[in-house]
């Protein structure tokens, strides 16, 4: 089985952002930039799931500038086989990557997909959901648990109210919530292994597909921010406060 | 034209999530419709205020509400709408991007406020950004942060009812089972009061100590992912920014040290007390009221002081 795992540059998760002067988006010059957190989950399920010897062979893709090729470099490092970048310079919107994905899908003959349920920058939360609406296969997504066994997928889902087990028709889409596996780190010599690993670039436009905008950017600001309040010195005196106060104690 | 919103509900009944995004439909356009597939509470869901009509699609395979089938009726429907709308939820988010490529719209996720009827307010980057974005597309399909809208009364509507044609089962997916958390508090996504514990709790054990504090005040018990990761207590009591989105009257953060996925899920409650043992915890930068103290000592004071004056 042939697996393809999505994956997305953003704001590493320890930064704290800064909106533009101009409103116009967040500052990414200058700034640490990482693989999404839920993407590299996609990547350490994808990489067990070869080493259970069900998947055969995993295909890393991603979209974006030929900075992007780090974060390549960081999945083939982990144990991907081989990278795709798609290369543009444009903010591509989550049906756009979907209808990008869908291409590669085809053209790799990918059985099974894995992807972060959500980026850490715009928390969309849709591109999984999207490329599995396009490619008209069943979707698992928030996935804490994954077990392939006679051609379906059972994958145990994180919902609001707990948990729920769904059985899934192959080829499918999975996107990973935190608790599905805790990614390895690559070690130094796979990161050097891994800078031989082939990595191909095709450009966004060279493939034919309808990638504009649905969705314009007016733009970007601060939330109105939470002053700190005061410290109370006892027990006795905060009750007191939210009693008297904050009138909070009903 | 009218909105459509896809309702959430399962055999215990109409999730209140829907009457949040109900209140935001109601906002575009007075004319609301829900829809309500699978087994459902047709006379209930005919009394909610603002809804115009219900949509009736009983099909069992809507039950659990399966994206693989739900889509394909919601896309059938939406044609003749401006705006389709479900909550924010694990239950809207599965389902709506779905719907949204098969219409080939974008979907706008997580909407906290409507400027006018294309245009709306996200929040990006775990809420530390608000992007107010614009679509292009004919029809909306849209994502509503519940704790953004106050949720319309179950009661005073008095909607028609109109049975609607199902769609084909896709076969591509079923239903195994769930395990779902049960408790006699409210829901965190809509309880008033909510006490949390962090990974200074410990144990799962010591959550015994917020249990005592929630029995006096009424409160749900929710948990930080620090919490959660370390297997204190189960995956449906995290709040945070993957986790669920409160915003109660009061939130009492209890052993949580305040990363900012964790604030991304409660700062937009009212009021917010900190607990913790640590003054330079970044939970106290949000807190209304702080008190620098170890849990241990504070909770069991907590229970007494509380017995005194409610």
């Amino acid at each position: 089985m042939k697996a393809l795992v999505a994956v997305k540059r953003v704001i590493d998760y320890n930064v704290r952002i800064r909106v533009k002067a101009d409103n116009t988006g967040v500052e990414t010059a200058n700034t640490k930039m990482s693989m999404n957190p839920f993407d590299e989950i996609a990547v350490e399920e994808a990489v067990r799931l070869k080493e259970d010897g069900i998947v055969t062979e995993i295909v890393v893709a991603t979209i974006g500038i030929p900075k992007c090729q780090e974060t390549l470099r960081t999945a083939l490092a982990m144990g991907a086989d081989h990278a795709i970048l798609v290369e543009t310079e444009a903010d591509m919107e989550p049906l756009a990557v979907a209808k990008i994905l869908k291409v590669l899908v085809e053209k790799k003959e990918i059985d099974l997909v894995l992807a972060g349920k959500q980026a850490i920058d715009d928390d969309s939360n849709q591109t999984g959901q999207m490329l599995a609406a396009l490619l008209g296969w069943p979707q698992g997504t928030f996935a804490s648990n994954v077990a392939i066994k006679d051609g379906k997928a059972e994958i145990v889902r994180e919902v609001d109210g707990g948990l729920e087990t769904i059985s899934l028709t192959l080829p499918a889409i999975i996107t990973t919530d935190l608790r599905l596996n805790e990614p390895r780190y690559a070690s130094l010599p796979n990161i050097m292994k891994a800078k031989q690993k082939p990595l191909d670039i095709v450009k966004a436009e060279e493939l034919g597909i309808d990638v504009g905008s649905r969705l314009k950017l007016l733009k970007v600001e601060e939330p109105t921010k939470r002053e700190a309040g005061t410290k109370v010195e006892s027990v006795t005196e905060l009750v007191e406060k939210l009693k008297n106060e904050a009138g909070a104690l009903g | 034209m009218s909105v459509l919103v896809v309702a959430e509900h399962d055999e215990t009944g109409i999730q209140p999530a829907t009457r949040h995004t109900i209140a935001a439909a109601c906002e575009l356009n007075t004319d609301t419709h829900l829809l309500l597939a699978g087994k459902g509470d047709i006379e209930s869901a005919s009394r909610i205020e603002g809804v115009v009509k219900v949509l009736v699609a009983s099909d069992e395979q809507y039950n659990h509400a399966l994206a693989e089938n739900l889509a394909p009726l919601v896309v059938k429907l939406a044609c003749d709408y401006s705006h389709v709308l479900a909550p924010a939820t694990t239950f809207g988010k599965n389902v709506l991007p779905r719907v949204a490529a098969l219409l080939d719209v974008a979907q706008i996720s997580d909407i906290v406020r409507i400027l006018s009827a294309d245009t709306f307010v996200r929040p990006i980057y775990a809420g530390n950004a608000l992007a107010t974005v614009q679509s292009l597309d004919p029809i909306k399909v849209i994502t509503v942060r519940t704790t953004a809208f106050k949720a319309v009364s179950a009661e005073g509507g008095s909607a028609t009812i109109e049975a609607v044609e199902v769609t084909k089962a896709s076969n591509l997916s079923s239903f195994l089972r769930q395990e779902l958390s049960k408790s006699e508090r409210p829901e965190l996504t809509s309880a008033r009061i909510i006490i949390s514990g962090g990974r200074g709790m410990q144990n799962g054990e010591n959550f015994k100590l917020l249990e005592e504090i929630a029995d006096r005040l009424g409160a749900a018990i929710g948990a930080s992912r620090a919490a959660v990761d370390a297997g204190f207590v189960p995956n449906d009591y995290q709040v945070g920014q993957t986790g669920k989105i409160v915003a109660p009257d009061l939130y009492i953060a209890v052993g949580i040290s305040g990363a900012i996925q964790h604030l991304a899920g409660m700062k937009d409650s009212k009021v917010i007390v900190a607990i913790n043992k640590d003054e330079e915890a970044p939970i106290f930068q949000v807190a209304d009221y702080g008190l620098v103290e170890d849990l241990f000592k504070a909770l069991p004071a907590l229970a007494e002081e509380l017995d005194k004056v409610l």
